[in-house]
């Protein structure tokens, strides 16, 4: 079996291989995506969107719809782990519970978690298989994570102008929030963006992105139109692009942060998220 | 980009992504593409295609590594095959 699945592979790789003659060579001017589309992209986009970044003139403007719909995979996505992962809140997962005495630093084991101290503020929960305590690491994190943010929320910002945008910002204003889960622990990462915010935000996120749209078609636009923001503050044109483009980016952040932090919880918790990695 | 580079970043591409499946060890196959997602990251910024070296950084080689790590943490270390 194994034999026959790698000559499988030897053949579809060298067939890969052979066709690559047909393709146009890189950097071809002559190839047809060149002679056309780019040119038109290179040459007019500005003028026709008034956005300075050709990514994202091209995600954000003439790819408007690809854009919020990924938002809405994105949002998907996590809604269908939530549904399939997440336990109901009052299942008794049966194993062992620890908790730590704070005066003390005694610990001490239960074998059901039915019945937890709750809010005792002379106990805490305990991991009872990760116990992340190195005081060097939780440090480290702890310094490290302001400055991820600030340059996630960068990211987001200068979308319009730069690479980046909505899901790289995203991506990474999400990796603070798993390093903090990592180096703390999961309860730190639920007090500070508990369940609740973190599936209003995935759910704001697409409807800031379809807001954009539909203010547009209210102001007698096309949907997605970013050109509908113009006279809303006093704004030339192309700062109301500017502002389209940095809302829809706004939106599409949101999403992704929320909708990686809840698939993060729920594959470390085994859908309890109450603790794990 | 200097093509040394270039081509070391292919080479690695291909080490790593026959290391990541003949790994035995979970753990170490999802660090090790980790590795592969941010070296094809490397290919990406030599083609010049900034927007998407990023994502390839922030998506391949940040999250889904550690996202990867959550779901083997739950599960299990060691491969069956």
């Amino acid at each position: 079996m194994k034999k026959t699945a790698l000559l499988a592979v030897i053949l579809t790789g060298a067939l890969l291989i052979l066709s690559m003659e047909n393709f146009p060579s890189w950097g071809d001017v002559q190839s047809p995506a060149s002679l056309h589309l780019s040119r038109h992209f290179i040459e007019k986009s500005y003028e026709q969107t008034l956005t300075p970044n050709l990514v994202t003139a091209v995600l954000g403007d003439y790819r408007g719809f690809d854009t919020m719909l990924e938002t809405v995979v994105v949002f998907t996505a996590a809604l269908a782990c939530f549904l399939v992962i997440r336990l109901p809140r009052d299942v008794c997962t049966p194993g062992l519970f620890y908790y730590r005495h704070t005066r003390t630093g005694l610990v001490v084991r239960k074998h059901d978690a039915c019945e937890l101290p709750g809010e005792n503020p002379t106990f805490e929960r305990v991991d009872s298989d990760w116990p992340p305590h190195d005081v060097v690491v939780v440090s480290t994190c702890r310094m490290v994570i302001p400055f991820i943010q600030l340059f996630g929320l960068y990211v987001v910002a200068h979308g319009h102008y730069s690479p980046g945008g909505g899901f790289q910002g995203g991506v990474i204003f999400a990796a603070s929030y798993v390093l903090l889960a990592v180096s703390h622990d999961l309860r730190t990462l639920v007090h500070r963006l508990n369940e609740r915010v973190t599936h209003l935000l995935s759910a704001a996120g697409v409807l800031l992105f379809f807001g954009v749209g539909l203010f547009g078609m209210a102001m007698g636009l096309n949907f997605l139109d970013y050109g509908a923001l113009e006279g809303v503050l006093g704004m030339s044109l192309a700062s109301g692009h500017s502002l389209g483009i940095l809302l829809v980016e706004i939106g599409v952040g949101m999403t992704v942060t929320a909708a990686l932090v809840i698939i993060f919880k729920l594959l470390s918790s085994r859908g309890t998220v109450t603790e794990g990695l | 980009m200097i093509w040394e580079i270039k081509l070391l970043a292919l080479i690695l591409v291909i080490v790593c992504a026959i290391a990541a499946i003949n790994a035995k060890d979970l753990l170490s196959a999802a660090v090790i593409f980790g590795i592969y997602s941010f070296m094809m990251c490397v290919q990406w910024l030599a083609m010049g295609a900034v927007d998407v070296a990023f994502t390839e950084a922030a998506i391949g080689a940040g999250i889904s590594t550690a996202l990867m790590l959550a779901a083997i943490f739950r599960t299990s270390r060691r491969t069956k095959d």
